[in-house]
This record gives C-alpha cells, structure tokens and sequence, in this order.
C-alpha cells in the first residue's frame, strides 16, 4: 500500500456510503485494495481456456493495446473505435499539429458521452483547450459546453451541478475541464473546495506541465530540469528547480474524495474506462490526465503518444486510481526503460545533452540521475514493476468477457 | 432570426476552418510487402490467409492460400518454411507458426471436402504437362484455371513424383497427397499416368499441343564410384525411397551405413530405423553446421536414434563392413583426406550423395540448352524451344537473370506457377505482366507496443517408440483452438489488419473509418501531417510523404 494511503488518517472522516457517493454494485467499499467486479471491457490476464487444449484463446493481433479489435464483440471495443462516437471536439479546431490535450479531450469527453447517455454539460476554463477551440464566431464543441475565467472552473461547473439539481435535472451530468495552470496553480482554492464539499462533478486535468497557452511558462506541474519561458536553461541548475511543485493527484486523494484516477493519451483502453468508472460514482471526482505538448516540449508532433507511453513506461508518470483516499489499482509498467529515453526526444530537456553529440552520454548526468531518482521513488510508492519477465497483470490485453473461447460478435 | 437575450449571432462550426492548409507532409495508406510472403517461394499472399483464418474464416482463407498453391496439406506438412525463418514475430518473441496452420487449412479442406472453383472458359488451347511432381501439378492447376486443356503425363504408376516417392510416409501420410492431387485432377485435368515420355521432339512434333511445360525432376542417385568389394551391398538413398512404394520393403539389415549430409540422408536414415535397422549412421565430409539437411530433421534423426559420423568418407566398401577415412576442415572449410583409417560394421551402405535429372526425354528438343545436367531457361521459365516450358529440379537453380534458388518441393510450386502465367502469357501472345513488388514490411516498420506477448504453439510428435518403428506421421497438426490462438500471432507486418489506431489516434479526426474490410481514409481537408498515425500504426501501412507545392 502506498505510503500516502489515509484511511483511518485525520481526512478520513468521510465514510464510503456518505451522501453524494453511489457505490457501485458488487464494489468491496472503500478500503479494497482491488475492485472485485470489473465493468465491461476490462482486461483479464488470461483469457478462456479452450477446451481441447486448455491454451487461452486471446485477441493478440488485434488489439491487445491498439484502439479497435474487429475480433472483439462491438459491445466490448473502445468508444473511440466507434465510427459513430460523439466527436466532442470537432474537426477544424486550431491546437497545434500533434496536440495530445484536444486528443486527451476527446477520449475522456467522448467517453463521457457514452457513459452519459449523451446528458453532460462541460465547463472548460481559460487555457490552450478553450483558445483553440472557440474563436469567435466558430466552436469545435459538439457538446453543450460554458467557457468560465481561469481560475474559476470548480465553482462555475459546481453551480452548473446545482442549478441542474434545482431544476430536477440530475441525470444531466457535469464535467469542469482546464489545463495543469488553471488545475494546480490558478484553480486550486476553487477545486479544494469543490472537493471538500464533495460536488457532483467530475473535473479533468489536462496537465502539459506548463502554460502553453501564454507561452510556456512555468506551472507548479512543470517537472524539475524543465525548460521553459520562466526557468530558462541557464545557471548552475538550468531548468525547472527540483524539490518544488505539487502532485495534484495525491492532493485530490487527501481530500478523500470518492473517485481519483491519473491516466495517459497512450492508454485509452485505461482512460476510457477510468472515464466510465468515474461516472458510476456520484461527488467529486478527478482525472489527471497526461496530454504531451509538442510546442511546449520541443518534441516531434508524431512523438505525442510516444512520449506518454515513456512517461508511463519510465514511471515518471504513475498511472494509477483511488477510492476515498486509497489507491485501489495501479497500470503497471510493462516494457521499463530508463528516463534517458523519455528526456531525449524532448527539446526542454536539450540542455541535459551534448549539443554536438545528442545521442551520447548525458552532458548533465547528474541532473538525469535525479530525475531516474523520482521515476524509481514512484516505481516503489506505487509498486508500478510486477513479477519479472510476465506480461503484468491486467496488462496482458483483452479477452471476450462473454467467455466465448474463439467465436466473435461479428465475422469482422 | 429570433435570438435569446444577449445572443446576436449562432454559433458556427470550427469545420469551416480548413486545417489541411497547414500540412506540408501527408499520410497515405500503404501495403507493404510482408517478409513471409517476401520469402515464399511458392509466391503465397501468407499474411492474407492469416488474416482470413484469425476470425475463425477457414474456408475463406483455404480459398485465399489455394490461389497460389494448390496442395497446402502436403506442404504444410512438408516445407522447409522459409516464410518462417522470415517472419518479424522472431524478434518479438518466436515466429508464427505459418506451417502448422497451412497444414490444419488442407487437413480442414479435406476432411470438409472443399473443392476447388471450376475453371472459366474454355480457351481452347491445349497444354502438356511432363511429369505430376509439385512442379507439374502446380503448373497443371494453375493452367487449368487460366481455362486451358491441360494433360498430365507421368511415368510411375501413380502420381506426385518425389511427393510420393521420394518423401517417406511418416512425413507425408499418402492419403494427405492422393487427397490433394484428386483435388487438382477434379478440375477437369487429364492424368495418364504410366505413360513415360521418352522423345519429347517427337511428342511435340506428332500430337497437337499448343504449349508443353516439362517438370521431371531429379530422379537419378548421384554414384560416387566408391571401391567397393563383389558382394558389398550399395543403394542410392533415391532407390530405396521409392522402394517404400512397392509392395516388398527394400531389405537392409540391421546395420545400415548412409553416406551423404542432405536431407535425402537423413530421410534414408530414419526409413532404415523404422525398416528394423538398429544401428544407423549417417556418414558426411564435414561438420553439423555445414549439412545441407535442414536442422529440424538432424534433430529428429537424432532423436530417433541414428548416429552421426562426421568429418568422414567411406574409402572402400565390403561385404558387411567399410572403411572410414577421417578428414579435417582446411581454411578454405573444404575436407581434406587425413589417411587415418577406420573400420565400421554395416550390412548396406546407402547413397545420398545428390540427385540428377534424366534428360533423355529433351536432348533432341531442337533448341534445347543442356548445361551440367540441368536445363537452361530464362526468367519466364521457357527453354530454347520456344512454346517448351520447364521447372522444378530439371532446371538449372540459377541464372543470371533469375536469383539462385534451392530445390525443394515449396520452390517446384512457385515453377509451376510461375511457368503457368508465362504460358497463358506465351498462348495470348502477350509478355508475362511483371507482378510489382512492395517494400519489404520490416521489424523496423513495426510499432510492436501494440502486440502482446504470445509464445507459440508446439506441435504435438509421435512418441519415440513409434517413431523408431512405425511409419505413422511423426508431428501432429494443430487442433481449432490452437490453429487460431497460432493465427492471431501474425502481426499482419505492412499490411492494414484495421486494428482503428489511426482512427483513435488522429486529434483532429481527419480519419474516415470506411467499415469492415474496407479500412480507411483520410480527410486531407482537416488532417494537419502531425504524423501520429504513421507512429502509432502497428503494422507500418501508413507512410508520410511530402506535400507537394
């Protein structure tokens, strides 16, 4: 268990069956360690037995990890994979070539969407998101959606939450969005207090580790060594100082708040499901969501879901989710490699390589280890590495629920 | 318009905002050529029929693979698989297993008693087809289905040259291959058989043929002139295998000496211990890694008991004993003579140094080219004599304008093919259309994040005690469950498997998802050339090329 689990802590007053919380059926409450009932689409390790030769018939080819699986019964592929999904963020939007926030939004939105029956409302603050994708007089939002101030979002889509509940409308669900400043800097006090009164609404953070919008500047998500307009390459330290900025995920979780879930663009199956799960749940709710910046980092636009995957797969970025304060699964890592190869491919990490000689050794080898340093901190805090030499649990892809050892919904 | 308070204007749609404007490089959807197919010799589409075959569609991918070869349960069974020894799965894990599922394909299509599509119509033309090896039943199939009146002629009293006598039964049970070739006759070919062709110039010249593809292969053992004693007992490795045929087994005694390192010995090896020789050696030249013989039948050799004696020629044979001479490897990694000698008990001494054709039937073909035993032809297959076609091990394995070639029975396949598309070609007038051939779709064109690990499936083998006695088939086929678990390994390298990647991946929606078996498309009005889809694409079917200006 992770060293930062609360229950029976001093913020653990808030009880599993408190009000404005629905737990979901067969769900062991709030301190099981690992949900005893999955919801559709979840992965088992193995799949059926066949039963001539007791070998598991899975769905390899296609789709351990890809987006579709023409083998899998349509009910079970990802709502991406649907040629009718919503679309929330249209086409013609203006982000940047490669821009992993709209395509962060549309997979939680568009999911959302799904699990919603299509009732939602989204409030979106200031930032990237919202610029490019209302220019006067044009929108990209399929969906019903209110721009607000910055810093204002929690408050605005906690008013949103209320107004509907006013008006007897509470299936209509919410969802407040903003990038990592309008989350962790600007935000905060507003969504502190969401989360403390345990508002219905779940709130997604884009987080691109600084404001891109403006500029690239600093955010109190940007990692240590991080170039950016604010932390220039320079000095003895260049980059981003170590030792400062805040982990929102765990804040949202010491607020023990029913639902808290970090996710990635490299992972949909993970983030689509986390987005249905999150909707079963009533209260606050939070995904953190990783959305490289091709811009910002100084990286190659078709690098975008690359570089996800890296952050996840160094464990840098630990994808994991809680319930009430205590983390009730973790995505393990499933193909480990050193930071060396997430910083690399990134231009704000520039100044840790030799100019001349980009792919030798670090110039700044030091700063790389403290950066290896957090990876593996995390890697123990949240026991991210399984069982050497095993594809890790949950990781080993999907195979049909149903238990049908090799026929499949469809022919195609 | 009436309008809310406070709203003066509708929203309008980001879609009027033309995001394509900003590219300067576009993706666009490729097939490139898999490294399986790149490899078959017999030309299979093998990555197609996979895909058939992993939702469960195995008459539809029998059908896909009996397009280009047309006896997939013999050479499941058979082949050497050089698509294997190709396939990318090796630097994942391990290879597809491709042999296993052409196998349970053929054995599906005969115990379901699939047939093949009747021919269209009639051309009129008439084409003899010399010798019903794997060379002259391919070409005959493919002849026949270009609509062509095709006779088979065939010396032996049955069909499938060195399918049948040449490849002992417990690697090729006869009911697989009579099964196949009645398969092939069905489509209205005429087989005679018994009917040896000794003057091919006279045939040619006294029957109305319009076009003759001759295949008769190598039939005749290599003699080494061995010193050899009155009464020592010598065979050619050739002799004996077709001897299996016949009513009467060859007898050997119980120790039998085999001299050669291909896979002919080692097939004369195993016959001999399941014909009740307890003591078989295999006699070559040389070491283990420089045997011609396929690794896997040097293990099962092994495996079944017969010893190796490398780095060995036999000097002089007598009755009931021979005299080995041990060699050494020099730089150059030729074996030369020692004079160390050697005596070894062996009650026959089999032959297997290599096979050569019989070219009698062609010598007085006007026209025809004879060079070191083979016969020469060009890149379309067709000898000097213009309307005579040949292929299989006749034909000189290579030549400078086709690559070098081995001689099995998988590249005999990819003759007949190959020497069917020049004749209906040759009939027409018309030059063989040069097929284009894709980039090779390679390891690094992969994106194998996307595919999980899969360990292969082992064929089950005959227990030992069987092998050592009995002709039974020594490796079992896959079952359903396992066929598909085998096909769904495939990574579909090169080929778009519309796993909807670049679909789910595009952030700015510029993907079309066309439905079922018809992939993709892109939006070049809103796709802005960020390149994720080219990233994230498993199998390597989307390439970026520059915008042009």
């Amino acid at each position: 268990m992770p060293e930062f689990a609360t229950d029976g802590g001093p913020t653990a007053a808030r009880e599993s069956g408190s009000p404005g919380s629905v737990e979901p059926p067969g769900s062991g409450g709030a301190g099981a360690a690992v949900r005893s009932e999955d919801p559709p689409g979840s992965r088992d390790a193995t799949g059926p037995a066949s039963p001539s030769s007791g070998q598991p018939v899975k769905f390899y080819q296609v789709g351990s990890f890809a987006v579709g699986n023409r083998l899998l019964d349509p009910s079970y592929r990802t709502v991406q994979s649907d040629a009718l999904r919503t679309n929330a963020l249209d086409s013609g939007h203006r982000a940047c070539q490669g821009c992993g926030e709209a395509l962060g939004a549309r997979y939680a939105l568009d999911a959302a969407m799904r699990a919603t029956g299509g009732s939602m409302v989204a409030v979106n603050a200031t930032g990237c998101l919202e610029v490019f994708s209302t220019p006067y007089p044009e929108s990209s939002w399929r969906i019903p959606w209110l721009h607000s101030l910055f810093g204002n979002t929690p408050a605005v889509a906690t008013g949103v939450a209320a107004a509907l509940r006013v008006k007897g409308r509470p299936e209509v669900r919410v969802v407040g969005q903003a990038g990592d400043g309008g989350t962790v800097d600007i935000g905060f006090g507003c969504l502190s207090g969401m989360f403390e009164r345990n508002d219905d609404v779940l709130f997604i953070c884009y987080d691109n580790e600084a404001y891109m919008n403006t500029g690239v500047q600093r955010s109190a998500a940007t990692p240590p060594a991080a170039r950016t307009a604010t932390t220039e390459a320079v000095g003895d330290e260049p980059g981003n100082p170590f030792g400062q900025g805040k982990n929102l995920p765990v804040l949202a979780m010491a607020h023990d708040i029913p639902y808290v879930a970090t996710a990635t663009v490299a992972d949909l199956h993970d983030l689509e499901r986390k987005v249905e799960r999150a909707m079963e749940i009533r209260g606050a709710r939070y995904l953190h969501l990783f959305v490289p910046c091709p811009l910002g980092w100084g990286a190659a636009p078709r690098d975008t879901i690359r570089l996800a995957r890296l952050a996840k797969e160094t464990g840098l970025f630990p994808v994991f989710e809680a319930e009430h304060g205590v983390v009730t699964a973790v995505s393990q890592i499933r193909r480990q490699v050193p930071v060396e190869e997430y910083l690399r491919p990134q231009g704000r990490y520039r100044h840790l390589f030799d100019p001349a000689d980009p792919d030798g050794p670090p110039a700044r080898p030091e700063t790389v280890r403290r950066i290896q340093e957090i990876a593996d901190r995390n890697i123990a805090r949240y026991g991210l590495v399984g069982p050497a030499g095993s594809d890790a649990p949950g990781e080993a892809g999907p195979s049909d629920p149903s238990g049908r050892p090799y026929e499949t919904g469809e022919a195609r | 318009m009436e309008e809310p308070f406070a709203i003066t204007l509708d929203p309008g749609s980001s879609r009027a905002n033309r995001t394509g404007s900003w590219r300067v490089e576009r993706p666009v959807y490729v097939d490139r050529l898999p490294p399986c197919n790149d490899a078959c010799p017999a030309g299979e589409n093998i990555q197609r029929w996979l895909y058939a075959a992993e939702d469960g569609s195995y008459e539809a991918a029998w059908r896909s693979l009996v397009e280009d070869s047309p006896l997939p349960a013999v050479m499941g069974r058979i082949c050497y698989h050089p698509c294997e020894t190709a396939c990318n799965r090796a630097q994942l894990d391990e290879t597809v297993g491709i042999h296993g599922l052409e196998r349970f394909l053929g054995d599906q299509a005969i115990e379901h008693g699939w047939g093949l599509a009747a021919p269209p119509a009639d051309s009129g033309r008439q084409v003899l087809v010399v010798g019903s090896g794997p060379a002259g039943l391919s070409a005959a199939y493919h002849l026949r289905r270009a609509g062509h009146r095709v006779t088979i002629r065939e010396s032996a009293d049955r069909p499938g040259g060195m399918l049948r006598y040449g490849i002992p039964a417990y690697r090729l049970p006869r009911p697989v291959l009579d099964a196949e070739i009645d398969r092939i006759v069905a489509t209205g070919i005429t087989l005679e058989c018994g009917q040896p062709v000794a003057d091919l110039a006279e045939t040619m010249t006294s029957e109305p043929w319009d076009a003759v593809f001759v295949a008769v292969g190598a039939q005749r053992g290599r003699d080494a002139g061995i010193p050899a004693g009155d009464s020592a007992r010598i065979l050619d490795a050739v002799t004996l295998l077709r001897g299996m045929e016949d009513q009467a087994p060859p007898m050997l005694g119980r120790r039998v000496a085999v001299y050669g390192g291909g896979n002919t010995a080692l097939d004369a090896a195993r016959t001999a211990r399941r014909l009740g020789a307890t003591d078989t050696v295999v006699i070559y030249r040389r070491t283990r890694d420089r045997m011609p013989a396929h690794e896997s039948e040097v293990e099962d050799a092994l495996d079944e008991g017969v010893r190796m004696r490398w780095l060995s020629t036999i000097a002089r044979v007598e009755q009931g004993s021979l005299l080995l001479e041990r060699m050494v490897l020099d730089e150059h990694g030729f074996p030369q003579p020692t004079g160390e000698l050697e005596e070894l008990g062996a009650d026959t001494v089999v032959l297997a140094l290599g096979q050569e054709s019989d070219l009698s039937l062609v010598e007085r073909v006007p026209g025809i080219e004879i060079a070191d035993g083979v016969v020469r032809v060009g890149s379309d297959l067709m000898t000097g004599r213009a309307g005579l076609f040949a292929g299989g091990d006749m034909i000189d394995p290579a030549s400078a304008d086709r690559p070098p070639e081995e001689r099995t029975a998988t590249v005999a396949i990819g003759h007949g093919k190959r020497a069917a598309r020049a004749i209906d070609a040759w009939l027409a007038g018309r030059r063989p259309e040069p097929v284009p051939r894709h980039e090779i779709a390679g390891f690094d064109h992969l994106n194998t994040w996307y595919y999980s690990d899969a360990p292969p499936t082992v064929q089950p083998r005959l227990d030992l005690a069987r092998r050592q006695s009995t002709f039974d088939e020594v490796v079992g086929g896959l079952d359903e469950s396992t066929a598909l678990f085998e096909a769904r390994r495939c990574l579909s390298c090169g080929n778009c498997f519309e796993c909807d990647n670049c679909f789910g991946v595009c952030p700015d929606n510029a993907v079309v998802k066309l439905g079922p078996g018809l992939r993709y498309r892109f939006d070049y009005d809103y796709c802005k050339g960020c390149g994720i889809c080219v990233e994230e694409c498993p199998c390597g079917a989307i390439v970026m090329e520059p915008e042009q200006v």
